[in-house]
């Protein structure tokens, strides 16, 4: 039967009535909440925020509802919105060492001013399959409260710093403008600002993969995890007609500072250095990944040797964003005939060519 | 005598707290063939580098006798001017013929590339020119389709010097051009760049370890020695009469024949 | 969150007029005018985040929204032709937003944005053609790095996409390069023309319409002024050539427009359709007739185009 190649509006319109009933499922079954989304799959909805480069819980939800959960879909949304939203200024750099810690841990001192915090992790718990959890009517007792004022816990990073054994944090100048990989293109080679930008918006699993093949040889920096902390912190903003800073708000992000050793050179003694990670609420892998990337990607200004995919700038900024990627893969759906037609028409020229060539030399051999 | 083709002055290349070069300084007439000779890690290669506009010297001038403008400093020019010498009137071959060809381009597409990238444009032209430097270099024209890949070493090496030559540069550097092959393979390999030498009378500077290759195509050799050069003169004389002690024991390590 | 803010302009109050906001216009537009300024240099441009995948046309859609103005005409194709469900798809989304005029008129469009194709009939210096292009480096498959790529530009070292040209006619006999033919404009620069087939390249020189090429995932801008000199590289023997067939579009008989092969059953059986819907009807409403004309294949197909 012939099929038509050309739709329309109509078969446009149908696919999107598809997909919302699609998306409703069982009418019998009661309609997820946005706020659902927000409380119940707060993961979910922190990957969506951090990849989306937009902190706004509710919104992040309602991408997931309506991407039915697909989390690259979901960032693409909240992506596309953030795009028409103005852009009234920049923050004051976020002070994490001002957090109000919920989870703190550091894999190279035993203990540190302020202890090690577990907060709220699947670390240590076992992963099976928990059947209470079919049962959606059950009592979640309280969780443990120690009822001490919690003190501000000053970061690892400074207190390794205090003896030079790691390589101080580099600060922008004061006032000097940020890089915003949304507003400028990318320039190479970026400049480690822009880097952490492309990074903190990258796809997690992208990152997660890179991550992990710096730590299986290709393009080793013998990591520690200095420190991983989460929780939250004010957000505070200069606004040009009062000059000073005012608080705005308050979000949780979790921050990782990743320790690697340095052989020094002529001019700098041997010391740690650092690579850093910053995501929106708890997204602990997402930080700890970005953090080893990040440091792999300092491979030259550190006078390394980059030959691993990790250490390339243009390879991991150019490949890391999932809206970009998925967009592009996803491109090949889209019709092609007209290409393809020109190719199909080159193909059966090269095939009628090469049935003449052997024919021709069919008839050489016999004449021999 | 004719005006010096190249003018070396002063030139030092530092890596870090390491002196790859230290003050050298010489000159080179047009027709002329230099040998620079001394152990791997001498110095020899990051010389070559610079002279060759490949390599910016920590200091120093490298002074190039240019068709127009007359002697300038290759570092001087900028960065489209140094590559449009390089690609014409300069040559390079790498010890490493692989470094320098496309594995995946044809041979006939490789000798032709330096012809397309200069301006060529009419195919038969180029082909023609690539099928008979192939000969020149002894390599069969029937493979001009081949791709550099199913060549053996000693080919891929030829290759290189076809894609080279080309262009008919007036000054040609070589490192170790003969290096990695053979021994056989090695002395075929000489005797063809003998030939091309004295045939299209080249100016060449050669880096090398073997003595006997700088015997056979140097007229003058400079010995190097940790960035230094030690001695210089006409290879007979520095070969047969070696003053320096260190070039003294490389002549005398060499077996003789 | 905030409420969207509601304008006094044509198309969804939750957006601004075209869905960008005008200081984004305005640098896209400024970037449009350096690519003018330069014929086929790719100018780098903070491109946003858009409601559409990258991919499908980004680039392409935010060089129309950042020129287009609530008195123009326009016309989006794909494959050639008005109705390929992405066409429709970036058509509604600038009714949407803008609530234009749109037409499948190429003689009435003042902006035409495309995919693939340039349109059969000749366009005039008062229409804006738009290309969507996903790859705008011509030489990125022979040098993946940006930075390796943006000095061949700059010193116009370009001989190095002549060798594979030649390898196409060494292995071959001809050239082996149908669409995204690689150009040389003004005399200056190397420019991908987009996946367009060859067929179309001659109708980029000398254009009377300005071409505004967009890649939103590239983040590239890149433009052709009117009556720009645009040369598809080639050999002096082995000159560039455009496709040809051998049959003649089924429904309107035209013997030099391109042809898309439609397959009529599951034997294989088909036909050849212009590509350019547009062209094709107008010919057709002129009283032309292909052979198939009558066919049942012919009525479905004639349907859907009109």
């Amino acid at each position: 039967m012939y099929v038509a190649v050309k739709g329309g509006e109509a078969a446009i319109s149908n696919a999107h009535g598809l997909m919302a009933d699609e998306r409703r499922g069982d009418r019998a079954l009661p309609e997820i909440g946005v706020d659902q989304i927000a409380e119940q799959l707060g993961h979910a909805v922190d990957r969506v925020m951090t990849e989306g480069s937009l902190y706004d819980r509710e919104l992040a939800a309602l991408a997931i509802k309506q991407a039915q959960g697909d989390t690259v879909e979901a960032v693409f949304l909240l992506r596309a919105y953030r795009t028409t939203l103005p852009r009234l200024g920049a923050s004051e750099p976020i002070d994490t060492a001002a957090m109000n810690v919920e989870r703190r841990i550091s894999a190279t001192y035993k203990d540190l001013p302020g202890g090690q915090v577990l907060g709220p992790t699947y670390d240590y718990t076992h992963r099976l399959l928990d059947f209470d959890l079919l049962d959606t009517e059950r009592e979640v007792p309280e969780p443990y409260e120690s009822g001490e004022e919690q003190q501000p816990m000053a970061r690892v990073a400074d207190i390794l710093g205090h003896e030079g054994l790691l390589e101080e944090a580099q600060h922008g100048e004061a006032g000097a403008p940020v890089a915003d990989i949304t507003r400028e293109p990318m320039r190479f080679p970026a400049g480690r600002d822009a880097r952490l930008q492309a990074l903190a918006r990258g796809d997690e699993g992208f990152l997660l993969a890179l991550g992990y093949s710096t730590q299986r040889g290709y393009g080793g920096t013998h990591p520690f995890a200095g420190e991983v902390r989460m929780g939250t912190v004010a957000v505070e903003m200069v606004p040009e007609e009062l000059g000073f800073a005012i608080e705005i708000g308050e979000i949780a992000v979790t921050e990782c500072d990743m320790v690697n050793q340095f052989g020094g050179d002529a001019e700098r003694p041997p010391q740690f250095t650092r690579g850093y990670g910053l995501s929106f609420g708890r997204a602990e892998r997402k930080a700890m990944a970005m953090a080893l990337v990040d440091r792999a990607l300092r491979s030259q200004e550190l006078g390394e040797e980059a030959v691993f995919p990790a250490q390339d700038q243009e390879f991991v900024l150019y490949h890391a964003d999932n809206v970009e990627a998925s967009g592009f893969v996803q491109h090949l759906k889209l019709p092609h005939y007209v290409d393809f037609q020109s190719e199909l028409e080159l193909v059966r020229r090269l095939r009628r060519e090469h049935a003449q060539a052997r024919e021709e030399a069919m008839h050489k051999e016999a004449a021999e | 005598m004719s005006a010096p083709l190249l003018q070396v002055e002063a030139l030092n290349q530092r890596f870090g707290r390491i002196e790859a070069c230290r003050d050298i300084d010489f000159v080179m007439h047009p027709g002329e063939v230099i040998g620079i000779v001394g152990e791997s890690g001498s110095g020899k290669t990051t010389l070559l580098k610079c002279l060759a506009g490949r390599q910016v010297p920590t200091s120093g001038r490298v002074l190039y006798d240019m068709r127009v403008k007359g002697p300038t400093d290759l570092y001087a020019l900028s960065e489209p001017e140094r590559r449009l010498l390089m690609r014409t009137d300069l040559g390079y071959v790498t010890q490493n013929p692989r470094d320098a060809l496309r594995m995946g381009i044809s041979a006939g597409g490789n000798v032709g590339e330096r012809l397309m990238v200069n301006g060529a444009r009419h195919y038969g032209a180029i082909r023609d020119t690539a099928s008979d430097w192939l000969e020149r270099v002894e390599l069969d024209p029937g493979r001009i389709d081949d791709r550099p890949a199913t060549y053996s070493g000693g080919m891929q090496q030829r290759l290189q010097i076809a894609k080279t030559l080309v262009v008919n540069p007036r000054l040609v550097f070589m490192d170790e051009p003969t290096g990695g092959l053979d021994v056989s393979v090695q002395a075929r390999l000489l005797d063809l760049l003998r030939g091309l030498v004295r045939e299209l009378g080249l100016s060449a500077v050669i880096v090398t370890h073997d003595l006997a290759v700088a015997r056979l195509l140097a007229d003058r050799l400079m010995v190097m020695r940790r960035g230094e050069v030690v001695e210089q003169g006409l290879t007979d004389q520095v070969l047969d009469d070696p003053h320096h002690p260190y070039t003294q024991l490389l002549v005398s390590s060499v077996l003789q024949p | 969150m905030s409420a969207a803010p509601a304008r006094e302009r044509p198309g969804d109050p939750a957006y601004n007029f075209a869905y960008l906001d005008e200081q984004t216009k305005r640098m896209i537009r400024r970037g449009l005018l350096k690519a003018v300024a330069i014929p086929g240099y790719q100018v780098p441009f903070a491109s946003r985040e858009m409601p559409l995948p990258y991919g499908w046309g980004t680039g392409g859609i935010q060089v129309t929204a950042s020129i287009i103005g609530p008195e123009d005409r326009l016309k989006v194709i794909d494959q050639g032709a008005d109705d390929t469900t992405n066409a429709v798809s970036i058509r509604r989304f600038f009714h949407r937003v803008t609530e234009v005029e749109t037409t499948e008129e190429t003689a009435d469009a003042t902006v035409i944005q495309t995919r693939h194709r340039i349109p059969e009939r000749d366009l005039t210096e008062n229409q804006i053609l738009v290309y969507q292009v996903p790859i705008p480096e011509p030489l990125r498959q022979l040098e993946p790095r940006e930075a390796e790529c943006r000095k061949i530009h700059a010193w116009q070292e370009y001989g190095v996409m002549h060798v594979g040209l030649y390898e196409d006619i060494a292995r071959w006999g001809h050239i082996a390069r149908t669409y995204d033919y690689p150009v040389m404009v003004g005399g200056r620069y190397l420019m991908a023309p987009s996946p367009i087939p060859k067929f179309d390249n001659p109708k980029m020189t000398k254009m009377a319409a300005l071409q505004l090429f967009g890649a939103g995932r590239e983040k590239r801008l890149y433009a052709i002024p009117p009556h720009t000199d645009v040369k598809s590289l080639d050999f002096e023997d082995h000159p560039f050539e455009v496709q040809k067939w051998d049959e003649t579009c089924g429904l309107c008989g035209a013997e030099d427009s391109f042809l898309d092969e439609v397959i009529l059953d599951d034997a294989g059986g088909h036909m050849y359709v212009c590509s350019d819907s547009d062209f094709c009807r107008h010919r057709r409403d002129a009283g032309h007739r292909g052979a198939m004309a009558g066919h049942e294949a012919v009525r479905v197909l004639t349907e859907q185009v009109s």
